[in-house]
């Protein structure tokens, strides 16, 4: 499969959508040096289109009730290695913070990803801010591990994360983010953490199971995230019981 | 000599997965330990569980499909004749265990999604253990267990152990301490039950033949509304333990064994299932250990058949009936593993990943600052006896502070009151003080995760005054993780070990094989 195509080319204004998620847009698109098969440039025009937006259980309420079909994100990635812990995501010290309190909700975020080593020169959360500048999280093998602290997901939504793409996840931390809606647990089919570097400018595609890399260039197969997917975009389990009818709206 | 017996330490003791799970400690017995990726049948009768032929017919019913010990209480949680795994079932929970640090947003979420003056499913099945964040003046911590103790007197909870008098753990009859040790101890462990905690180490009830499993605070919202939770029946890994246990050896060495072998995502959504001789010599403080750390290994439950040891332990903690079940003969396993406990040695898990296994021989070189004795995995009573063993063998004094946390209240007082065995009546806690320990601590999770900064044993900063710049703050610890931060300092390196290994270890002020002292 072709991921490089001399001939595919880019509206000069094209803009990227930026989802509520993604706190600073690319100054200029006309730098990236992505291109793609002729099928892509179609396909990403379509997503520009929606306004994606996650609905999360423990988030103060949006200033706009509309919410729309989250199709696509865009924006910086932060790379980070295998087995990255809550621990790492969420240090202990700061589990004193309540998710369900939305001051408290919105300090955790701003402890996202704290714990990991100094070895990680850039952090993802730059002290002073509450917020991240990376929309997408790239991680190797079983993130997530350690404990059960819900704290972890909701920190990487409270920062501003949309996603986390990672080769495997433990069992908890992916059953959490599903629960809550906070972030979506996307796998990837290659081990992206060695493909991309953090502050790459990367595009999920939900609908196509696709990251696109537009730094490097490179495009990669996601495994489909199915029937967790609609849970998420509902807002966690509550919202998505809600809306289909599995439990009373209030 | 025991190391003659013992493969390299890059050898795996068994066969990993990719080697479709055959087990063998030497290339003589392969052949007839084979087994097939799906176990039909038992490979060895002597591993059949203790209480088979004492089974009810109703506790297995007519078996038209074989199940697992977990698919079983699973499939009885969810009101149904059979389950696989793979099933998602809407399983009925028999006690929600919530603490400190995941009660409040647990509550929250509850409050939100079911209403302000929703009533929780059952007052009786609900336990709120304060354990994590005990002893310190980190107010928002303190304000915590404010809101348990807010929701437990609006709900009328009946099982809360709750401190009020920070000042001395003693005068608080009701606190108990480490959620996992005060749920058994207060025979809220029961076998055939499903316990649903949110807290990744509530698989360490397994320990009593029960399906339990950690969950996050939305998932205990719901359960605390509802008394249900959609849960996926796992596959069963199943690790079969023969032979005597080595006087040098305790169940941490087990579990490092094992996780060191099928790494820390080897049991992902699975069920590990502990079976042999060797678990059947198991008193249940070390079973505990042993499914303790399951999550580990990513597992999902870990189990032990209940025997004679379970009920004893049991008679006169609970009056609730509770039914055992086990594993049938033709039960599918994903994949079983065998070991000889008679040919392990003592091991450790290396700084950053429970799965880094050495021998403990191998990094006697490593020099440490302290030792920690506590937590769910290696607080218990049966842990400071070990601990206290390695130092009335010596005789002399520990190199590097080393502190001590009893997990519970209960513990504490055996600590204090227990006479160590071959010591003349001494307990642990005079042997503790010969030895030149800390002075046991108030009970609770202590530092094992961190926690707050004025946290006791908390590995700190560094101080440049007592360290070089290029030393690291190494630590020996019977706790259950050792990834960057977990005990506090993010270039803290933690070194997992039994008990055994970490008493060894604090004499000599290296990382040291227990036999130098216990042989």
């Amino acid at each position: 499969m072709a991921f490089f195509s001399s001939t595919a080319t880019i509206p000069q204004n094209l803009t990227f959508v930026s989802s509520n998620k993604l706190s600073s847009s690319p100054s200029s698109t006309t730098s990236f040096n992505f291109v793609s098969f002729p099928s892509f440039q179609s396909k990403f025009c379509k997503t520009i289109t929606t306004s994606p937006q996650i609905t999360r259980a423990h988030a103060p309420p949006a200033p706009s009730t509309e919410t729309t079909t989250a199709s696509s994100f865009h924006g910086l990635c932060y790379v980070v290695g295998d087995n990255i812990d809550t621990d790492q995501i969420i240090p202990a010290e700061h589990l004193t913070l309540v998710p369900s309190k939305p001051d408290e909700y919105q300090k955790l975020g701003s402890f996202a990803l704290i714990g990991l080593p100094d070895s990680y020169t850039v952090r993802f959360v730059e002290s002073g801010e509450t917020k991240t500048k990376y929309s997408i999280i790239i991680g190797g093998a079983n993130f997530g591990c350690g404990s059960s602290r819900e704290h972890a997901p909701v920190a990487l939504g409270a920062s501003g994360a949309a996603a986390v793409v990672a080769e495997s996840y433990a069992r908890i931390f992916f059953r959490n983010s599903v629960a809550t809606g906070e972030v979506y647990p996307l796998e990837s089919e290659t081990r992206l953490c060695e493909e991309c570097r953090t502050g790459d400018v990367v595009t999920v595609e939900l609908a196509e199971n696709r990251l696109i890399n537009h730094t490097t260039g490179k495009e990669y197969q996601l495994k489909p995230i199915g029937d967790a997917g609609p849970v998420i975009e509902a807002g966690g389990i509550f919202a998505y019981a809600r809306k289909t009818g599995m439990i009373p709206t209030r | 000599m025991a190391s003659s017996l013992v493969p390299p330490p890059s050898t795996s003791f068994f066969h990993t997965k990719k080697d479709l799970n055959l087990s063998a400690f030497s290339s003589s017995s392969s052949s007839s330990q084979r087994c097939h990726k799906h176990v039909s049948k038992k490979i060895c009768c002597s591993v059949a569980a203790p209480q088979q032929t004492q089974r009810q017919p109703s506790t297995t019913g007519s078996v038209k499909t074989a199940m697992t010990m977990t698919e079983k209480i699973m499939a009885r949680a969810s009101e149904k004749a059979q389950v696989r795994p793979g099933d998602n079932i809407w399983t009925n929970v028999d006690i929600l265990m919530t603490h400190d640090v995941c009660g409040p947003g647990s509550i929250g979420i509850f409050k939100k999604e079911f209403g302000e003056d929703a009533k929780v499913w059952d007052r009786e099945k609900v336990v709120i253990i304060p354990d994590h964040y005990i002893f310190t003046s980190d107010e928002r911590a303190n304000r915590n267990v404010d809101i348990l103790r807010d929701f437990c007197n609006e709900q009328d909870i009946k099982y809360f152990y709750d401190i009020k008098d920070l000042s001395n753990f003693k005068v608080n009859p009701d606190y108990k301490g480490v959620c996992h040790i005060a749920l058994a101890q207060e025979g809220h462990c029961r076998p055939g039950e499903v316990l649903l905690g949110t807290d990744s180490h509530t698989c360490t009830a397994g320990a009593f033949g029960q399906f339990a499993t950690g969950i996050g605070n939305t998932d205990a919202g719901f359960v605390l509304g509802a008394g249900k939770l959609l849960l996926k029946v796992p596959p069963t890994l199943r690790f079969v333990m023969d032979g005597e246990m080595p006087n040098y050896l305790l169940a941490k060495d087990l579990i490092l064994q094992i996780i060191g072998e099928i790494t820390v995502a080897g049991a992902t959504y699975k069920s590990m299932e502990f079976v042999g001789s060797t678990v059947e010599s198991l008193n249940m403080e070390e079973r505990m250990t042993l499914c303790n750390m399951v999550v580990e290994a990513g597992g999902k439950n870990g189990v032990i058949p209940p025997d004679s040891v379970t009920y004893k332990y049991l008679e006169g903690k609970t009056s609730v009936p509770y039914e055992s079940v086990y594993s049938d003969q033709q039960a599918r396993f994903l994949s079983e593993y065998r070991f000889d406990v008679t040919k392990l040695e003592p091991l450790v898990a290396k700084p950053h990943s429970p799965d880094n296994r050495a021998l403990a021989r191998e990094c006697k070189d490593v020099k440490i600052n302290r030792v920690y004795i506590g937590s769910c995995t290696g607080g218990k009573t049966e842990d400071f006896m070990a601990a206290a063993k390695v130092f009335l063998a010596s005789g002399k004094k520990v190199k590097v502070p080393t502190f001590l946390v009893p997990a519970t209240q209960k513990v504490w007082m055996d600590v204090y009151s227990l006479p160590v065995p071959g010591s003349g009546g001494k307990t642990c806690s005079q042997i503790f003080e010969e030895a030149g320990c800390d002075t046991p601590a108030s009970p609770s999770c202590g530092a094992c995760l961190g926690g707050p900064k004025d946290t006791y044993a908390r590995m700190n900063e560094p101080q440049a005054s007592s360290l070089l710049l290029s030393q690291h703050f190494v630590c020996v610890s019977t706790t259950n993780r050792n990834f960057p931060g977990r005990m506090g300092h993010r270039e803290g390196e933690i070194y997992l070990a039994s008990p055994y290994t970490a008493a060894a270890s604090a004499l000599t002020g290296y990382v040291t094989d227990p036999r130098e002292f216990l042989q």
